[in-house]
């Protein structure tokens, strides 16, 4: 009998989850930026340097491009790293060992190297952070084969999606969202038949799906919970898993309420909504009543302006002024 | 440092590591014109003290990591001449499968961990891989090679910085053959001294002449007795020089020719061989001997590349991810 689901907020469910890894495996190790002493730039390892020691806690200089190739060498010398990069912007400077080696090493290799690496970050605006900390580059990281992509949304997401991404042998990208850190919900400890890698329905309804992930979902809830209130029920996905994306479950979805509204906190050209709605064109075009529309990021750089950069992310009334919209559309003969 | 003095058969190896080097590249240079090897090619000719004195000390659980220029060392870690050749010739026998050619080759059960042709990206792996061995207790060294143009490149720096930091046991070998492809060092370095480098990130370093095989070969030695004494990184600074353009692209206009003549006059092959024969070592026939018998390995080797087959085109996906229990199959995105 596993323990009832107890609350806790995202960040704790990271900590719960690192914690876990930790004790689980001695090859797994985090390394990182102030991830010892400090405890997380964000608190999220708070208190594993005293109980894991700094041989498998390691605090490292500020050198992207150094400690997340280290962990490319680790990984191919045996153990299980976990690179933690402060937010996803620093990750440019890291750039080069993710995309030409880690990403490229299994299949260049012919299937002699794997690089069982995680790379986990902090992503999203929302906390007047300015332009070069409030990035959504999760999606540009998706273009890249070799690549897993994982990006938690919920607490249990932030809790259990380590696990998987430690155990598989490829490497996986986690995007944790740094507005959802103080999010509390219910967690819990032990999850049968947990699959990180499909998309979840996580309301469902008839008259349009909302296709979304990380930051984006609490926003995409409350305005389908705003619309059921105006008579209008919306089914709401969250990928969870970005690459490889779960085209079974979108579809499915679409062919059931035949619209579909991608909300990316990403830019949108060239964007990971572009990719899921020319997926749905090509794959369920006819089932469609209604052109796919995509609300994303404006695009200009993320201004520090509480009123600027709130108007440059989608928000709840945006949502729900879009998804009105796309109906009263479709209404029309 | 008291070491102990190379025996006779020793020191005639070193001499057919040097040759056999030497004679596969020739041989690459020929099938390049003749357009059976493609892409880019670039040449270690002039360069084979290094890698012959370097490798001599290197032992079958040793890693090994190099660059774009690391046909000699994936040949003396012991990846047959005939997997080197098939690679060259984009074949599914090739060491890489025919994905990598001549900047890729790599080879998991030699250690050999590429052919890494971004310039000073094998630097962080290396260093991680040291940090493997060492938290995993294996006694394992890993030897890590690059040009003098990676001291440019902040992967050098940052690396350096990390292995010195946690002490671990990585021999940084940097072939400095005066040329960033084509920018002489003067012209690209506020500091030409490569050890002066190391030296500021408190790494035991030591210039080598590196033209000379038995001046590589001690070098190298003192540096792995001292890693293992003390557990902690050493630098090597082989001052060398190539006889052949950057690359078979390269109309080498940065350079003189007289500059090359007097390089080539201190061609180390020819002066061990020399070496050899006033000690008495070897004779002239002894000489033949090991110049047929690598005829005979080389001509086999373009025999059996000649002889494979390419990779089947349904193939083209495979190991773009490993697979295991309980993460998404497949290639697909």
């Amino acid at each position: 009998m596993s323990p009832r689901p107890i609350r806790m907020t995202y960040r704790e469910a990271l900590r719960r989850g690192l914690d876990a890894a930790l004790q689980r495996d001695p090859r797994v190790l985090l390394l990182g930026e102030d991830v010892g002493a400090y405890g997380g730039t964000y608190a999220v390892s708070k208190g594993l340097l005293k109980k894991f020691g700094p041989e498998r806690i390691r605090d490292t200089p500020l050198s992207e491009l150094g400690f997340t190739g280290i962990g490319v060498g680790a990984a191919l010398g045996g153990l299980r790293p976990i690179v933690e990069i402060m937010t996803v912007n620093f990750s440019f400077l890291a750039l080069d060992q993710i995309v030409n080696s880690a990403a490229i090493m299994h299949h260049m290799s012919g299937g002699q190297f794997t690089v069982p690496l995680v790379v986990r970050m902090t992503t999203g605006g929302g906390r007047q952070l300015a332009a070069q900390h409030s990035n959504s580059f999760e999606g540009w990281f998706a273009h890249i084969p070799g690549l897993r992509i994982l990006a938690p949304a919920t607490v249990e997401d932030a809790r259990h999606m380590l696990a998987p991404a430690l155990a598989d042998p490829n490497p996986v990208l986690i995007f944790e969202h740094a507005l959802l850190l103080n999010r509390e919900e219910e967690c819990a400890e032990n999850l049968a038949g947990f699959n990180p890698w499909q998309a979840a329905v996580r309301k469902p309804g008839q008259q349009l799906s909302l296709i979304t992930y990380g930051g984006m979902l609490p926003r995409a809830l409350e305005a389908a919970a705003s619309l059921h209130e105006q008579g209008i029920d919306i089914e709401v996905i969250d990928l969870r898993c970005l690459r490889p994306l779960d085209d079974a479950t979108i579809l499915a979805s679409v062919r059931k309420t035949h619209r579909a509204l991608i909300v990316d906190e990403g830019w949108r050209s060239g964007s990971l909504a572009a990719e899921i709605s020319a997926r749905i064109m090509e794959q369920a075009f006819y089932d469609l009543d209604a052109p796919v529309q995509r609300l994303c990021r404006k695009e200009v750089p993320l201004p520090y302006a509480k009123p600027l950069e709130d108007f440059a992310i989608p928000q709840v009334a945006d949502i729900v002024a879009t998804v009105r919209e796309m109906l009263q559309k479709g209404a029309q003969p | 440092m008291k070491t102990q003095p190379l025996t006779a058969s020793a020191k005639i190896t070193l001499l057919k590591d040097m040759m056999r080097i030497r004679r596969m590249e020739e041989l690459c240079a020929e099938l390049y014109t003749q357009e059976k090897i493609r892409g880019f090619l670039h040449l270690y000719i002039g360069e084979e003290a290094v890698a012959a004195g370097v490798m001599a000390n290197v032992r079958e659980q040793d890693n090994v990591i190099a660059t774009y220029r690391e046909h000699g060392h994936a040949l003396l870690k012991g990846v047959s001449a005939d997997a080197i050749m098939a690679e060259m010739f984009g074949r599914v026998d090739g060491c890489s499968r025919g994905r990598g050619g001549s900047m890729h080759l790599f080879s998991r059960a030699h250690r050999f961990f590429g052919g890494n042709a971004i310039v000073a990206g094998g630097i962080p792996q290396g260093v991680g891989l040291a940090l493997a061995a060492r938290q995993l207790g294996e006694d394992r060294l890993t030897f890590c090679f690059f040009g003098d143009g990676a001291m440019a490149e902040g992967a050098f720096h940052e690396s350096a910085n990390i292995a010195a930091l946690w002490q671990l046991p990585v021999i940084l070998c940097c072939e400095n053959n005066r040329y960033a492809m084509g920018t002489a060092i003067e012209r690209y370095e506020s500091q030409t001294s490569m050890t002066e480098k190391a030296h500021a990130y408190n790494i035991e370093a030591q210039a080598v002449d590196g033209m000379d095989v038995l001046a590589c070969h001690t070098a190298t030695r003192q540096a792995v007795a001292a890693v293992r004494a003390q557990q902690k990184p050493y630098f090597l600074e082989f001052n060398t020089y190539r006889f052949r353009p950057h690359s078979m692209f390269d109309p080498e206009l940065y350079r003189q020719k007289a500059e090359v003549d007097a390089w080539k006059k201190k061609c180390p092959i020819a002066s061990w061989r020399r070496a050899l024969l006033a000690d008495q070592l070897i004779s002239e026939t002894g000489l033949a001997q090991i110049a047929a018998d690598i005829e005979k390995e080389m001509r086999q080797a373009l025999a059996f590349a000649e002889a494979s087959a390419w990779e089947p085109l349904a193939d083209l996906e495979r190991f773009l991810y490993a697979t295991a229990e309980g993460t998404p199959k497949g290639g697909h995105a």
